[in-house]
């Protein structure tokens, strides 16, 4: 079930920019659904109809696009500058392997070592701007092409007992999800709901891409599955700590652009009880989902479930298998008893 | 075996100061393919043999074996690892660093980052310190401190990755770049007539203060040592004046640490023969093992002759292996003529 976290994990897809990643979740999707298609944003949408006159239309919608760096000029030596993509904290870019481009050119973003520092240079943290990714190139003619292309960073997912390492979770999970969802349509109890899954661009530079895909769908009720903060870390303890792993799924209750609705969320909690799935709050009222910009396009009931990541917006995030295994068996057992909660 | 191979298999090994058996093994067995011999000794430095002809004189040529890393201080109850330099280290590198614990078993982490979303107004002005920083194994705490104790080394998990114009980046590059140096010098006496012996030596524990350099010069007692480690390559916010070039040759060292009619010599033959080499000027004795050498034993002329690399003591050292073949190049000859030179230059 991994494998395919694993797959959206390591491909490249930056807000903007999300062909790659959009290619290889159509391959994942296609057997399991009525149609596809692709809007002028690059959005990708998945019909699964159940049949039924009649039945409540839902928007299952997760971002495809991933914090990334865009090159925005070239030095007379060959080294690149950019942009960040995305909320990116610079902090993490220092001594980092990253792929530039199509041809995913290998790249690494140095630093002056810290023999020739003045005095206390390394208590300020670098700028973007003194900042660069060096290719090996020697002068800037070998790597002008580059110049608007994206870097992401060169992380590769990895499995450790119960956990797995990786970048992009956000929301790369809540791809994984909802192509599994989509999968269990095909179970022997069907979902007596109309699906249409969205797999959205350029959330991280404001949601963008969500923004037209409420008034393309109508649907009755959203749901958004999202990679979120779990902040059961030492650095995290001044604050709420978010979300924690191994707790399961995370069900927003309000963050930065949207409350959850009510009914949703009591389904999912009615459900979640009754077959015994483990499920947490998010507890900080940070961050803002495709949501925000869906739920009040002519009032639709919506709600956000996020799998816990360690991490997020950086190199390399940690998810625990379980609360990933346990976010797609509650979201699948609501959608199969639609009618039971709501 | 091609020496791009031998890169990768190098810096993706691992050995911190004070614990370089596992590399020191691995040195080993390419240093037998070039050599007479070679072995380990009780520190874990790694002496190859090559007999001159005549065996008229001892050079030794020292590449340091370990890298900078971290150990293991604390566990806390969530199983978060806290951990203390070993060597020189810029917190700010440090930060979303992958890493390997060798405990009771390998386990992988990452050196975790707040996210911005988490962050208050203002914290990314500033750099925590390394007594702030874990590690995250992402496993449950019992699990942790079953495997992990105190005192456990920690590398960096490095990926050797190839770059344009031959150039390549990893992690440990200061100093495994330039025993392929070594390596490849010895490859080279195989065509080169020579008539010294030449002691090719992977050292120990010199971003702790060249230690390892120390103990062999002392056991090895040769009449040259020849420190060949990294230097400073160019790059924005750095001058001209403290840093070579890559691509252009090795550095050869100038000062009082360097003996001068050495130096002098190796920077004549390199151009007499048309192989790229730089200068660098150092009035006061560097850090590397030739400030040992120089002054071990009775005292040995020294040398430093340093392989120009980007972004040191970092996780991405950037070197160029056109440096590497021309440095390996130049010893080699350097080393066929020692006869003719050593009576003219020692004072």
């Amino acid at each position: 079930m991994i494998n395919v976290l694993e797959k959206y994990s390591n491909a490249v897809g930056p807000s903007g920019n999300e062909w790659e990643i959009r290619d290889i979740i159509k391959e994942e999707i296609a057997d399991y659904v009525d149609s596809i298609e692709t809007d002028f944003m690059g959005n990708l949408y998945a019909y699964k109809s159940c049949g039924v006159k009649g039945a409540k239309k839902v928007l299952l919608i997760a971002h495809m696009d991933e914090v990334a760096l865009m090159i925005d000029s070239v030095t007379s030596s060959g080294l690149l500058q950019f942009q960040t993509a995305g909320s990116i904290d610079p902090r993490v870019l220092v001594s980092k392997r990253v792929v530039v481009g199509k041809n995913k050119i290998p790249g690494v973003i140095g630093a002056k070592p810290i023999h020739l520092q003045g005095r206390g240079e390394w208590k300020s943290p670098i700028p973007v701007n003194n900042l660069y990714i060096d290719v090996g190139a020697k002068k800037d003619s070998e790597v002008q092409e580059l110049v608007g292309e994206y870097a992401v960073f060169d992380t590769k997912f990895k499995y450790q007992e119960d956990v797995v390492f990786g970048k992009a979770f956000d929301d790369r999970a809540g791809c994984a999800v909802v192509t599994h969802i989509l999968r269990g349509c095909d179970d022997e109890e069907p979902y007596p709901v109309d699906i249409v899954a969205v797999f959205s661009v350029q959330e991280e530079v404001g949601l963008r891409g969500a923004s037209i895909v409420a008034e393309r769908v109508k649907p009755d009720y959203t749901i958004a599955f999202e990679g979120t903060t779990a902040g059961d870390v030492p650095t995290t303890k001044d604050n709420s700590p978010s979300t924690e792993f191994r707790k399961g799924p995370a069900i927003t209750v309000m963050d930065r652009t949207t409350i959850g609705f009510r009914e949703l969320k009591e389904a999912f909690e009615k459900i979640a009880e009754k077959n015994n799935i483990p499920y947490q709050y998010k507890r900080t009222v940070t961050g803002g989902t495709d949501i925000g910009v869906i739920h009040t396009k002519g009032g639709i009931p919506s709600l956000v479930i996020s799998v816990p990541v360690r991490y997020i917006h950086s190199p390399v995030g940690i998810v625990a298998v379980d609360d990933f295994k346990n976010t797609v068996l509650l979201s699948k057992l609501v959608l199969k008893n639609f009618k039971e909660v709501l | 075996m091609k020496t791009e191979v031998l890169l990768q298999a190098l810096t993706e090994a691992p050995g911190i100061s004070g614990d370089e058996r596992e590399v020191a093994k691995i040195v080993r067995n390419y240093f037998v393919e070039y050599a007479d011999d070679a072995y380990i000794d009780k520190f874990n430095n790694v002496i190859a043999v090559k007999k001159g002809e005549k065996s008229s004189g001892k050079i030794m040529l020292a590449a340091h074996i370990d890298q900078i890393g971290l150990m293991v201080n604390t566990i806390d109850e969530n199983g978060f690892i806290g951990f203390v330099p070993i060597g020189g280290h810029d917190a700010r590198v440090l930060i979303e660093q992958e890493v390997i614990i060798f405990g009771k078993k390998k386990l992988h982490g990452v050196i975790g980052a707040k996210p911005p979303h988490l962050q208050k107004p203002g914290e990314q002005n500033k750099v925590p310190p390394i007594s702030e920083l874990f590690i995250d194994t992402g496993l449950p705490a019992e699990y942790v401190k079953e495997n992990v104790r105190p005192g456990d080394s920690i590398v960096f998990d490095s990926h050797c990755v190839e770059l344009k114009n031959g150039r390549y980046s990893a992690a440990a590059m200061d100093d495994r770049s330039c025993i392929v140096v070594l390596i490849e010098t010895l490859k080279y006496l195989k065509l080169f007539k020579h008539n010294w012996d030449v002691y090719a030596v992977a050292t120990v524990q010199e971003e702790v203060g060249t230690r390892g350099a120390s103990i062999v010069s002392y056991e090895l007692k040769p009449d040259i040592g020849i420190a060949v480690d990294v230097t400073f390559g160019d790059f924005p916010g750095l001058s001209d004046r403290e840093t070579v070039k890559l691509g252009e040759g090795g550095g050869i060292g100038f000062g009082a640490n360097c003996h001068f009619g050495l130096s002098n010599e190796l920077k004549k033959l390199a151009e007499e023969w048309n192989m790229p080499i730089q200068s660098e000027y150092m009035a006061r004795p560097g850090g590397t093992d030739a400030y040992t050498i120089q002054v071990a034993y009775k005292g040995i002329p020294a040398l430093q002759f340093s392989l120009p690399l980007r972004y040191m003591h970092t996780t991405v050292e950037t070197i160029d292996m056109k440096d590497i073949k021309f440095m390996a190049r130049e010893l080699a000859l350097f080393i066929s003529k020692l006869d003719n030179y050593f009576k003219e230059v020692t004072p």
